[in-house]
């Protein structure tokens, strides 16, 4: 590879954001270097809404001056400009199906289900745990015996749900739902999974995590 | 080497436009398949098996193994059977129908379910919400990504043509049954010329059921919701 060739990728980010966190990942899986920018959320900035016009969100990866918006979008992107290293998608057709749909679903009910559980408060937050509890033990089945959801490769969908792993600490604090508990399945697979150095060094302390939990609690009026 | 497509089972809905975007991105690669008529309301053994998360159609059954979600569908059959390829070959193409595809089934489509779903106080910001979305997908075909194409795809329909315009059909109807303009052809040129002609293409027109099945089926659905309380409404 020469040298600068990758100089032309940026990504537009935000520190906590698990969907950042996704792309992050990534990247380093394919050891691929790119500028971070961090993005202010109550203060986007011009390239930001630039680049993503149409939802104004991070991440945005922008590949000399071609803007890739919605994290799972950039992660496949990714996989497929530098297919010669670290494939995050299986190569049978049948496979790679099942990853996008549990990707999809990942996608469809952790952050949604993840946020009411420090939002809500009595009987709406005991639903959401519920839901909540539902979608780990789900993803716990499907997870089964296999070192990581695609069998022996970490991929698509263990990218799409280590970043929320973070946030297990918040949800116990808050809602005093243990996922470790919960889904006791998936432990050693975030185990692993955080023992690669593309995880590790992606994903943020729990511990600072909670406490932009607390803060945005404070924003939102939540005790 | 593409396999034989001996073994396909499409589980569907006539009136779910997802089903109808796998119907036609079959007939477009030609490839045979058997079709099994879900009744919503009374869903089969074989649906709920197949998908038991969520289970809806389509479900695309092949070899007996299931694929679900319709884009998920469109892409194993892209891979599985490349010939008359829908989704684009260069990754920053397919990052841009993945993006709009999934626009249309987050964004534009239920804002269109929500104008045809909507008491008649809340019709006005429902049809406005669509007018949001329409403009955004109007000017990606005047400036952005898209300009100057027939298709989404090109010259020939690819898989955002599918995706979107397997639901477009919706516009009309809702327009004729809640009786409110949802695409002007002043307002969005581009779009609408895109429809007319995605909907005059021989396979499209196999594929879509007559506008006045659609219609029955529009007012029908739409009676029943008048019919409930506000509350449930």
């Amino acid at each position: 590879m020469a040298e600068g060739e990758n100089k032309g990728l940026v990504l537009l980010d935000f520190w906590v954001s698990p969907f950042g966190q996704r792309c992050r990942i990534a990247l380093a899986e394919k050891g691929v270097e790119y500028e971070y920018r961090e993005e202010n959320l109550r203060d986007k900035s011009p390239l930001l809404l630039k680049s993503n016009p149409v939802h104004k969100k991070i991440p945005v990866l922008i590949d000399h001056g071609r803007p890739v918006c919605e994290s799972l979008n950039i992660v496949q992107y990714i996989d497929e400009k530098w297919p010669d290293r670290a494939p995050l998608l299986p190569a049978d057709s049948y496979a790679r199906a099942q990853a996008r749909f549990w990707a999809d679903l990942v996608d469809k009910k952790m952050y949604e289900s993840g946020t009411k559980l420090w939002k809500l408060k009595g009987e709406a937050q005991e639903e959401a745990k519920k839901e909540f509890i539902e979608i780990l033990k789900l993803l716990e089945g499907e997870l089964g015996d296999k070192k990581y959801f695609g069998g022996d490769t970490f991929g698509l969908v263990d990218i799409a749900l280590v970043p929320f792993t973070a946030w297990f600490y918040s949800y116990e604090a808050c809602a005093n739902l243990s996922a470790e508990k919960e889904a006791p399945k998936l432990v050693p697979w975030v185990k692993r999974c955080r023992e690669r150095e593309s995880v590790s060094k992606s994903l943020p302390d729990p511990l600072k995590v909670y406490e932009f939990v607390c803060f945005l609690k404070k924003v939102y009026g939540i005790e | 080497m593409a396999p034989p497509s001996d073994d396909l089972k499409l589980l569907g809905s006539w009136a779910s436009s997802y089903t109808h975007r796998v119907q036609l991105a079959l007939k477009l690669k030609g490839l045979a398949f058997e079709y099994a008529e879900e009744d919503l309301a009374d869903k089969s053994p074989s649906l709920l098996l197949h998908n038991p998360v969520y289970k809806k159609v389509p479900v695309l059954l092949h070899r007996g193994r299931p694929v679900l979600e319709s884009v998920i569908i469109l892409h194993y059959l892209d891979e599985t059977w490349p010939d008359v390829p829908l989704v684009p070959a260069d990754p920053y193409d397919r990052a841009l129908a993945r993006f709009w595809c999934h626009f249309v089934d987050d964004k534009l489509g239920p804002a269109v379910g929500a104008v045809f779903a909507s008491p008649s106080e809340g019709q006005a910001a429902a049809v406005e919400q669509v007018h949001e979305n329409l403009r955004l997908v109007e000017r990606e075909l005047r400036e952005g990504a898209f300009a100057g194409r027939r298709f989404f795809g090109g010259d020939k329909i690819g898989v955002l043509d599918i995706v979107l315009g397997c639901g477009s059909y919706w516009l009309a109807v809702f327009e004729d049954v809640m009786e409110v303009k949802l695409v002007d052809p002043e307002a969005f040129p581009l779009f609408h010329s895109w429809l007319r002609d995605f909907e005059e293409q021989e396979e499209v027109k196999a594929i879509i059921p007559a506008i006045d099945r659609l219609l029955e089926y529009a007012r029908g659905v739409r009676q029943m919701m008048l019919g409930l309380s506000p509350q449930q409404q």
